[in-house]
């Protein structure tokens, strides 16, 4: 489904602020994959969501998408492949429309939109209607709502609404719980897990909480100065907990430390 | 004095469908556009050269309409591709089309269409074919009433044409692509991750905007049987007078309400202006003076308001607590000698 191969990127290469983002990335997502991504703050958690949702493009290496190569294909082009979710809540949603026009846009992601066509219809309301039910938040009495008035919270489900109830290939999550309260992110944390479940879709989602990471998911990966140093599947993921996962980090990092210091001494 | 009120709604209406361009580009796309002040001139320049070297006046003004779509695509480009500022790119279109508009009308600064058969000319013959003025004039004497305008065709020109293009525009911006105009100027992150080419939805937009300026141009010149190449000057600061007059007096609601207020906001800044000029000390040169200061005031007043209404909504609140909780319990002395 998702294929990234040999993937460099180096921010302001040449001076002094030269960072290596992304170092040798390989990464494999298959059919209904719903992988989660942790790591530290610098790690290349974002780089990496930016790089497959196009707002980057990498300097080495290759993206497929359901076997296309889109490496080199800009984001609105690569988007109508991907269904994203931000972190702040304002972002996946346009605040001045109401909600059956936020959702007519979100139905459009797939096609090519019309001159002439409206975008909210009478027979793609009730679409609408329906799919915003299974939120069960009530939005679907407000459709003519303008967006701006919903809460953090709501604007976050139906920016997670909007980015899967068109089947994208793959579902990026970015942090999309880290900008709400305890009970809104385990709301939205739940309507993840059922909306993904129930339409298979393949997942990519970075998160900073490694309880969610456990949680959700059949894939877990761990991410370190732009490298991926630690990866769990399947059962051995299940049997993961929060303290096996520090450990492992320290491991890794001690490693590091060591090689370091090696270096240094010679 | 009701002869000059008369002819305000009429230019009023017609300065309307720039009013809804710039409403376009400001509001909906949330880009100042400045190419308003060229693409009006360039609307009327097409027009008047063409109807001047004989074409059909319904043509000339189609072209005007083109012209204008064109010029606000080349703004839209400068920003979209070249990634020049917004303010920017569309003063740079502003000043080259001032020298494009003179090579439009063959290097004089003017074209009087005197005698030449305009849009408006056509639509009177048709009109006087019809009996409605004579019954308006029989109304108007048998009510008494001060003044009878001499015709009502070019008012109802003027409300066909406008409406036609407020309703095309509400349309417009209930279509697939619309809406993603739309979202390009509310919140374009979102709307490129719904495979929006956001590039390609300002220069369509702009487009679009100085289109219906230049149409405005197009009319506002065979209706004054003249175009001037200095007469777009401060074109953008009437159109934003009339978007916030529309808005100040009708609030932000539906597209279809909006673009009505838009409308009226143009006829009433032309009213405001015609009783202005008719203040003693006040001449024609004042104009984009009292322009200014109609912008400033629209801008300002209700915001005055506002505040005013929030002294006195707190002003009561405090004499209630005061009421409720019994004046100044726990008043300590506040140090002054810091």
């Amino acid at each position: 489904m998702l294929q990234l191969s040999q993937i460099f990127k180096v921010f302001n290469e040449g001076t002094t602020d030269e960072k290596a983002a992304l170092e040798n990335v390989f990464l494999d997502l298959k059919d209904g994959d719903f992988v989660t991504v942790i790591g530290s703050n610098g790690a290349g958690k974002s780089t990496l969501m930016n790089l497959i949702a196009g707002n980057l493009t990498p300097d080495v290496g290759k993206i497929l998408i359901d076997k296309k190569d889109v490496t080199r294909l800009k984001e609105h082009e690569r988007s109508k492949l991907i269904g994203r979710v931000f972190q702040d809540p304002m972002a996946g949603t346009a605040p001045s429309m109401t909600i059956e026009e936020n959702m007519a846009m979100a139905y459009s992601r797939t096609r090519k939109r019309s001159f002439i066509a409206k975008g909210v219809t009478k027979s793609r309301k009730t679409f609408f209607k329906e799919q915003l039910e299974s939120l069960g938040l009530g939005l679907e009495d407000r459709l003519n709502a303008k967006v701006g008035f919903l809460s953090g919270g709501e604007r976050q489900a139906l920016s997670l609404l909007m980015a899967t109830f068109t089947d994208p290939s793959i579902l990026l999550l970015d942090e999309h719980t880290a900008a709400l309260d305890p009970s809104r992110a385990e709301l939205i944390t739940d309507k993840t897990k059922e909306i993904v479940g129930k339409n298979e879709l393949t997942t990519l989602m970075v998160t900073h909480n490694m309880q969610q990471a456990l949680d959700l998911g059949n894939r877990l990966i761990m991410m370190d100065k732009g490298q991926i140093i630690f990866e769990a599947e399947g059962e051995e993921k299940q049997r993961l907990t929060v303290e096996r996962l520090l450990e492992e980090f320290q491991k890794i990092q001690g490693k590091q430390l060591a090689n370091d210091r090696a270096i240094l001494s010679h | 004095m009701f002869t000059a009120l008369f002819g305000s709604v009429e230019l009023g209406l017609i300065y309307g469908i720039m009013a809804l361009g710039v409403y376009l580009s400001f509001r909906v796309l949330n880009f100042p556009d400045l190419t308003v002040d060229g693409s009006f001139v360039t609307g009327g320049a097409v027009a008047a050269i063409m109807i001047v070297s004989g074409y059909s006046p319904i043509l000339a003004t189609l072209a005007a309409v083109a012209a204008g779509f064109i010029a606000g695509s080349i703004t839209g480009t400068l920003h979209a591709k070249g990634k020049i500022n917004p303010l920017l790119s569309g003063i740079l279109m502003m000043i080259a089309l001032y020298s494009i508009n003179l090579r439009i009308m063959g290097n004089s600064p003017n074209i009087p269409l005197m005698r030449e058969e305009t849009i408006m000319t056509m639509f009177q013959s048709f009109w006087a074919t019809l009996p409605f003025d004579g019954w308006m004039t029989s109304l108007f004497t048998t009510l008494n009433l001060p003044f009878t305008p001499s015709t009502w065709g070019i008012l109802l020109f003027a409300i066909l044409i406008v409406v036609v293009v407020k309703l095309f525009t509400d349309f417009f911006l209930s279509t697939e692509v619309g809406l993603a105009i739309r979202a390009t100027g509310d919140n374009p992150r979102m709307i490129s991750s719904l495979s929006a080419n956001t590039d390609r939805l300002k220069i369509l937009g702009l487009g679009i905007s100085n289109a219906f300026v230049a149409l405005s141009g197009a009319i506002v010149t065979q209706y004054s049987s003249f175009v001037d190449v200095n007469m777009g000057i401060g074109m953008i600061i009437i159109g934003l007078a009339s978007v916030i007059i529309g808005e100040a007096i009708f609030g932000k609601g539906s597209i279809f309400k909006i673009t009505i207020a838009v409308i009226v906001g143009a006829v009433i800044y032309r009213m405001v202006v015609a009783l202005a000029l008719r203040v003693g000390f006040l001449e024609t040169g004042d104009m984009k003076l009292i322009t200014a200061i109609i912008v400033i005031g629209a801008l300002v007043v209700p915001r005055l308001l506002e505040n005013g209404k929030e002294r006195r909504r707190k002003y009561r609140k405090a004499r209630k607590i005061k009421e409720q909780y019994g004046g100044e319990k726990s008043v300590a002395a506040t140090k002054s000698d810091l």
